[in-house]
This record gives C-alpha cells, structure tokens and sequence, in this order.
C-alpha cells in the first residue's frame, strides 16, 4: 500500500526520498517542497490533494520528469531519474509516463487519431501495429468511432478521454493526471473518474491524480494531502 | 517521414498566412529569377562570344569604319586562320521603335566565322544567288511575323534610302545564348548601291579566328602593330572582351540589381521570420505537451524548422516556376534584351536561396521552441 514520511529503503514503483523543490522569486526563496518521502505500489490509483498553490503540480511534474528536484532522489521501476540529463529524460518519459492534463491539451489541427498515435511516432512500430493500438486505446476510452474528428469537435468530456487514451496507448509505467476533471461537469467528470478506476482494476495500471475534489478522490485507494511543503 | 502529417497539419492550421507568407517567397524568388534572367542577357554577348574570335574594329571609335584592303593583309598575318567583315545598317523596319540589329555581312565567309549559327544549305545557296538576299533570326522573324519569300523593306538611316530586301532563310541558334535577333544581308548589295557620296571601300569591322594552336593575345597584337601608324589604325580583341566592355558599360546595372535583391531577401527573411516566431509563440502550449509525452528538444526544433523550410519551398517553387513560363515568353522589351532566359542554374540557386532564407528565418524560433521548459510552459497555461 502507498504510504508516505518512510525513508526506509523501497521496492515500491515510484519511490520519493526527501525531494525537495524551490524557486527563487527575486530575492527571496519559495520553499514549495521541502522533504518529501512517498512510496507508490504498481497498480495502485493515489489521488493528491491540498490548497491551491500548495505544490501539486510540483510535484507531479517532478515525478514525471518535467522537472528536477532542488534535493533528494525519485526512483521509478528503479531507474534514478532525478540522475538523467534532459535528453535522457525526454527519452525515459515517452517509455514510462503518460500524462493528463487538465486543459485536455490536444493537438487542435490533428484528428483524435492523429493525436492518441503521437506517442507511437517515437517507437519503432509499423504503420498498421500504431493504427491497432489507436484503434484500441480509442475503444478503451470509448471512442472508436470519432477517429477522424478533430479536438474542437469533441466535448469536453471526450476530449479529455482522447487525451486518456494518448497517455495509456504507449503503454507506459504509469498515468499522471494533474486536475483531469477540473475543467469538466459532473457527468463527465464521473465517466473520466470511472476510466481511470477501470485501468488500474482492469489493467493493473498505476495512476496518481491530483483533485481538488472530495469525489474524485474517493474513486481512488489511497488520499494523499499537501500542505505548506509537506505530505500527509 | 511518419511526422509529415504533423508538419503539414501545422503549415494548414492558419492557410491565409502561410499562403501570404509563401506568396511573399513567391514575389520575391520570381524577381530574383527575372533580376537573373536580366543578368544572363547582359552576359550573354560574353557567353556567346566564341573564345577563338577577334574583333578588329577602328582605334578611334567603334563606329568609325575600316578599309577593305585590310582583309588579305589580315589573313597573311601567322596565326590567323579566317577573315570576314561585316557592316553596321542602322536602318528603320516601319517604325524607329522596330529596333534590331542589321548586318550587311561578306557572304563567302561570314557563316564559316559563325558556325553555331545553323542555317540549312538550300537557303544559304540562295542567299549566295540572291543579291537582295536576307537572313533573319528565328526569333526575330517570329517576332514580326517573317516567313522566308517575304519582301521586307528597310528604311537606311546611314545609307539613306528604302532598301528590299528579300528573305531567303532563318538562321537558328546552337545554345541558349545564341542571339537569334541579327538580321543579315549581302554586303557586296551595299557597297554597290551606296548612296550618293558615300565614300567606297570600307566596311565595319572585322571579325578573326584565330588557329587553334595560336596564342590570341599575340595574334590581336599582331593586327594592331600591322596597321599602326597608318591612317585607319586598328583595335583588335577577343570577342569576349568586347562583349564584357559592354557589359562594363551596363556595370551599375548588375551592382543596382544586386542590391535590390539584397533588399528583398532581407524583408523576406524579416517576413518569415515574424510569421514563424508568431507560430511559435502561438504553440507553446502544444510544444510542451509533445515535449512532455517525449519529443526532444531536437525535433522540436526539426518541426519548426521543417514548417519554415516549407513555406520557402512552397514560394519558392511558385514563384521559380512563374518566371520560368514569363521567361519563355521571350524578351518583354521587345529588342533590348535579345536573349532572354532563365539559366536552369539560376532557377536552381532561386530554390537553394529561398531554401536558405527559410532555414535563417525558421532557426531563432525553432531554437526558441527547442529551449522552451516544459514546465514553466505547462504552468503559463
Ligand atoms: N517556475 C516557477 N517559478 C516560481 N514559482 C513557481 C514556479 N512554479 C511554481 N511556483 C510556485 O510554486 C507554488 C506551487 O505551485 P503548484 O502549481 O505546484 O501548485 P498547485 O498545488 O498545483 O496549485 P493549483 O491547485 O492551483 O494547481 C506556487 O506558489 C507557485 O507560485
Ligand atoms: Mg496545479
């Protein structure tokens, strides 16, 4: 079970040891994190939460491999990431994550198809084994037949499950999802949060999701809160 | 290969301004290829001029003439292989702005000095049989509408009179440079009908070949000390420095179109240049999220760049391919340029310039776009 404020030794998939991350704002320095211990099992669905401004994303980002943390290490499937230079980086993020954002953040001018095969440029894949897994990422997220449809003719609710099925079609390690229900209603939010719960049940994916909503966050096995730098 | 979709997907995403931006290519190649069209007809004498040939014209001036006693005392002279002359008319086709050159040219041994223009045989036998005989360029019997058999009449200015003429045959030539715009007539016709007190004997210029194991330089010395201190003294060079005294003449010219050109590229590069920034800038967003799902810094840098050198080529092409089809429209001067083409060397360096101008304008903002932080740009969303 994820668990955080350990500092022992981890097999856990994701492992944090006292990350830290700041920013320098003129001349002072912002503490954002300031020592994060986290440990995440494969197969697990962790929701975040906190006050606005409280160092989500941050940290999201840092686990993704965004950015590099200010001090500590971040172990993912064993690899060290906070060691890689930024080209390795960029490399072991197209293996490892798959993102979801809040704003969807989709091509505007390529089709749904276009946009979930960008993932697969980057693999030595045919042309006919990309087009399968779109085909089949789209179908898991309930798509399959707005292949040709471009993002501004999508709902918000589909757009957001075109950008699920790009982040899951690489197949990658795990699924970060900062706020993905944020910018949508109730109904959409609900089917969002039910795709993901039916990757981690179904597909034993790993999936960490920031919210700032209680609802959503019950979908998930384990709650995490940030607050003034430190989790809880 | 497989990201061409991409590429093309962003070069669509705003049509009027990466059309506007490839018209901007277009406009500006298709005048770089006309400035070279223009340079290449300037050149042409040059390019034409045959390497073995000298040209003995009078010392004092060009138009000043030369006897025709100078002919076999020019052909005894070592190293000088033929002779002909010819005579500058100067006449008027109908109207004075009908301008094109015309030759009163030795009929034994003019078309032996200038193989490369092709002229079939039946027609320079009745050139040989005809006294009134002609020959005119293919390009400027085209241009008046000539066929051989017609009379045409020619109005002489320095020899005064209307003068027939009767058009036996039309003379092509061998490359590109070959001025087909001459028009060519007996010169034994004119020195026997010369007008009243006209003085005789005398002809234009001469035209030289040199043997081929002759050194040029000497020979032309050769001629100019024959006749040194006589009272017709000459001077003799290569015909292709003849030509490019001309073209000295016209030299601001080339400087003049240099510079426009320079101009032009430079707003070109400042056009695409604003148009790919703003691109750029436009789609930081979506070039965080390919960063972020693993697109390295170097292929953004690729995409921006390929969507630059795009645009160029599209313009590029467009504009090169216009100027092409105007060029073989023949010279739009009507006489001034007698050759008028675009050298296929010049359309390929139009393409390597806007090829060049696309990549200088795309590279600050794909650079821009290379170096842009995922998530400082995440965050400005
Ligand atoms: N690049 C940066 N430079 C300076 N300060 C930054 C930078 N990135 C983040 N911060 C600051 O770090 C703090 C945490 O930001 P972060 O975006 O992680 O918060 P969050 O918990 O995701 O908030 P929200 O719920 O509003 O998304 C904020 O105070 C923010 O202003
Ligand atoms: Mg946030």
């Amino acid at each position: 079970m994820a668990r955080v404020g350990s500092t022992a030794r981890s097999e856990a998939l994701i492992c944090l040891r006292g990350v830290a991350k700041g920013y320098r704002r003129g001349s002072e320095d912002l503490h954002v994190l300031t020592d994060v211990n986290l440990d995440v099992e494969r197969g697990e669905f962790v929701a975040l939460m906190g006050p606005s401004g409280s160092g989500k994303s941050t940290l999201l980002n840092l686990i993704g491999g965004l950015d590099v943390p200010t001090a500590g290490t971040i172990r993912v499937a064993g690899d060290a990431i906070t060691a890689l230079s930024r080209a390795r980086l960029t490399a072991w993020r197209a293996r490892h994550v798959g993102f979801v954002f809040q704003m969807y953040n989709l091509i505007p001018v390529l089709s749904a198809f276009r946009n979930v095969e960008l993932p697969l440029l980057l693999l030595p894949l045919s042309k006919a084994d990309r087009r399968e897994r779109v085909a089949t990422a789209l179908r898991v997220v309930g798509l399959a037949d707005r292949l040709d449809h471009k993002p501004r003719e999508l709902s918000g609710g589909q757009q957001q499950r075109v950008a699920i099925a790009r982040a899951i079609v690489a197949d990658p390690t795990f699924l970060l999802c900062d706020e993905p229900t944020g910018d949508l209603d109730r109904h959409s939010a609900d089917e969002i949060l039910e795709m993901l719960h039916h990757l981690v049940a179904e597909f034993g994916k790993t999936v960490l999701m920031v919210t700032h909503d209680p609802r959503a966050a019950a979908r998930a096995q384990v709650t995490f809160h940030l607050d003034k730098g430190e989790l809880s | 290969m497989r990201f061409l979709p991409l590429v093309a997907a962003n070069l669509l995403r705003k049509k009027a301004r990466t059309l506007l931006t490839a018209a901007s290519f277009a406009v500006a190649l298709f005048l770089f290829c006309l400035l070279v069209t223009i340079r290449a007809a300037f050149n042409q004498g040059i390019d034409a001029a045959g390497a073995d040939r000298i040209f003995v014209t009078n010392r004092t001036s060009l138009i000043q003439p030369l006897p025709l006693a100078y002919r076999d005392q020019i052909l005894k002279l070592p190293g000088v292989e033929a002779v002909t002359y010819a005579n500058w008319f100067g006449g008027v086709y109908q109207d004075p702005k009908n301008f094109f050159p015309q030759f009163a040219i030795d009929k034994d041994t003019y078309r032996d000095m200038y193989r490369e223009f092709r002229i079939d045989d039946a027609a320079w036998r009745e050139f040989l049989s005809d006294r009134t005989a002609a020959i005119a360029g293919a390009a400027l019997a085209e241009r008046f509408g000539w066929k051989v058999g017609d009379r045409v009449p020619i109005q002489g200015t320095i020899f005064t009179g209307e003068w027939n003429f009767h058009l036996v045959g039309i003379y092509e030539g061998s490359k590109p440079t070959d001025d087909l715009t001459q028009f060519w007539f007996r010169s034994d016709y004119l020195l026997e009908n010369l007008p009243e007190g006209y003085p005789d004997g005398l002809i234009g210029w001469y035209a030289v070949r040199i043997a081929p194991d002759a050194d040029l330089v000497e020979v032309c010395k050769r001629i100019d000390e024959r006749f040194a201190n006589s009272a017709w003294e000459t001077r003799a060079q290569s015909e292709k420095a003849l030509a490019a005294s001309f073209v000295k003449q016209m030299g601001n010219i080339e400087t003049l179109m240099l510079a426009v050109g320079a101009v032009v590229v430079f707003t070109l590069l400042l056009v695409t240049g604003n148009t790919m920034a703003g691109a750029v800038r436009e789609r930081t967003a979506e070039l965080a999220v390919l960063k972020a799902i693993g697109y390295g810094d170097r292929f953004v840098l690729g995409l921006v760049l390929a969507e630059s050198l795009g645009i160029a080529l599209l313009g590029g092409v467009a504009g090169t391919a216009f100027a092409k089809a105007f060029t073989l429209g023949g010279d739009p001067t009507g006489g001034l340029l007698p050759v008028f083409y675009l050298p296929d060397g010049g359309a390929v360096a139009a393409l390597f310039l806007a090829l060049g101008v696309g990549f200088a304008a795309g590279l600050a903002p794909a650079l821009q776009a290379a170096r842009l932080d995922v998530a400082t740009a995440l965050r400005r969303l």
